[in-house]
């Protein structure tokens, strides 16, 4: 028996990780375990990152247009204390995210960041791409996800783009490796449009993105002109799920765990059954939507409901010429995260059903407690390599028009 | 496989941990109620850093005789180690997760040898 460390034990340097530890440490086995299954040399495209942009609420706040609003935002981000950063409505659930503290880089990423040529977001999330092992990752923010349902629409508007314009001065200019999916204001239709023509044309926006908490039908004849600038701009729109405890349906949920399994997924359910039934992919066939943060599980479950009842009550939804489900396959896109993989048969039949091959696209939702890694995709029994590399990557090159060139580093 | 000092006996206090690394590989060493356990430092999960992660009680839920339940409690008894990337939580005696004990980590050897505590990896 070789016998080392004869002069004394070699501890690790980080012996508990906590909400100090720098994301590399955090993320050092998935860099090790990246390395060796080569990735490395494979394109990868994390679609949905996070950073927490009420970190950066004071600078955020500096883009309000409205000059009133933004004086007021101002001084309250510098005198007021005891109230959540100004104008934003959050939800409930974000306290209990963390598992009471179990996760610390939940709760905060309170790490040093000695770079100043860029803002702290972009050293992050470079830090988190290379341990990943991912070469553009898509960056949305945290609490900004529930201003759907602010109960003041002009709030959403006034942020909405105080953070896109913050985005593009502060995050994307520092990496053209960060991306972005620019925030509708959804809630106010020709604000969104505003949204379009005023960042869609920008290199590093790639997308346009709904928040899918809020109560907005999606087939409403007011998004009609939205949805016609978007399919011209070639980009695709994404419904980036969240929950709502608030929510009627919600009310005698008494758990996170609960809460979170069925609000993340039931906002998109709603949007994409009426997304269908209404005929939007036949009015607007080249415009291409990505459902974001759902998980999967939910896709075949729908795909079978609504392909049971049409078939009763075809006249209810006239435009559709196909099943619903082959709309769900051949016209939407799907994000991996959180992928259900308890039940790997089950996993296997909903690749199938959804054309994972060509239509699903690897995230991570790095930092959040339920983050997935691109091993993951690696380590599928049941797909080819292929399918995996299209999964990681390719197919997010083809739908986003991306430079399928590895960036990253995985050897630093 | 190699044997790696994981330090003396007397390093470690009653609910103490002790990361080492061991060449490629890394073990925790923790010493619960006057035992020492070793396990490999990738959680059944993801391989994600286990034994970096919090320590906590198990939390329980006590149902009185009416089936009713009123407040949770920690099981004094059993200690867990928690994986900070996503949460699952692990045993430190049985190195099983306390919700479904197939899910579990990979045992390092532990030996005790003249007041020292070696590992092997
Ligand atoms: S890797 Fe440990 S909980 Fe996921």
């Amino acid at each position: 028996m070789n016998v080392q460390g004869k002069f004394g034990p070699n501890y690790a340097a980080t012996q508990q990780i906590d909400v100090y530890t720098d994301t590399r440490e955090v993320l050092a086995h998935a860099k090790r375990n990246a390395r060796l299954r080569g990735l490395q040399d494979w394109f990868v495209v994390d679609i949905d990152a996070h950073h927490v942009e009420t970190v950066s609420w004071k600078e955020v706040v500096q883009y309000i247009e409205d000059p009133v609003i933004r004086d007021n935002a101002m001084r309250y981000q510098s005198e007021r204390i005891g109230g959540p950063p100004y104008g934003l409505n959050g939800d409930l659930g974000l306290r209990y995210q963390s598992v009471g503290g179990r996760i610390p880089h939940q709760d905060d990423q309170r790490e040093k960041v000695a770079e100043t040529d860029v803002h702290r977001d972009v050293v992050l999330t470079r830090r988190a791409m290379d341990s990943l092992g991912v070469d553009n990752m898509v960056v949305f923010p945290t609490p900004m996800l529930f201003l759907g349902m602010h109960p003041q629409p002009e709030m959403e508007v006034w942020l909405g783009r105080a953070y896109n314009r913050w985005m593009a001065d502060r995050i994307l200019s520092g990496d053209d490796r960060i991306k972005t999916l620019v925030y509708l204001p959804f809630n106010t239709p020709q604000e969104a449009e505003r949204a379009v023509e005023e960042f869609g044309d920008h290199k590093s926006v790639i997308g346009f993105c709904v928040t899918s908490t809020r109560t907005k039908p999606v087939h409403h004849n007011d998004y009609m002109r939205l949805y016609r600038m978007i399919e011209e701009r070639g980009k695709p729109l994404a419904f980036h799920a969240g929950y709502h405890w608030q929510d009627p349906s919600l009310a005698t949920v008494n758990r996170f765990l609960g809460m979170h399994c069925l609000g993340f997924v039931w906002c998109n359910m709603i949007h994409m059954t009426n997304w269908i039934l209404n005929g939007i992919p036949e009015r607007f066939p080249k415009l291409n939507t990505l459902w974001v943060e759902s998980g999967l599980a939910w896709v075949p479950f729908l795909m079978q409901r609504l392909d049971d009842q049409f078939l009763m009550r075809q006249s209810e939804a006239p435009q559709l010429k196909r099943m619903p489900s082959e709309y769900m396959r051949d016209t939407c896109f799907y994000t991996t995260q959180p992928m259900e993989t308890t039940h790997p048969k089950a996993l296997e039949n909903t690749f199938d059903m959804i054309n994972a091959k060509t239509q699903l696209l690897f995230s991570s939702d790095w930092p959040h407690f339920d983050f997935d890694l691109p091993q993951m995709i690696c380590d599928l029994p049941f797909i080819d390599e292929q399918a995996k590399r299209n999964i990681l990557g390719l197919n997010a090159a083809r739908l986003f028009n991306l430079d399928p060139t590895p960036r990253k580093n995985l050897f630093v | 496989m190699n044997e790696y000092s994981a330090g003396k006996v007397d390093d470690y206090q009653d609910g103490d941990r002790k990361v080492v690394l061991c060449g490629e590989a890394e073990v925790g060493v923790f010493r619960i109620a006057g035992e020492f356990y070793a396990w490999h430092n990738r959680c059944a999960h993801r391989a994600g850093p286990v034994c970096q992660g919090r320590l906590m009680k198990r939390v329980l839920e006590p149902v009185d005789a009416d089936g009713q339940v009123r407040a949770q409690a920690y099981d004094e008894c059993e200690d867990h180690i928690i994986c900070p990337w996503h949460g699952y939580e692990f045993s430190i005696r049985t190195g099983r997760h306390p919700g479904n004990e197939r899910v579990r980590l990979r045992k390092a050897e532990l030996i005790v040898r003249d007041g020292e505590i070696y590992v092997r990896a």
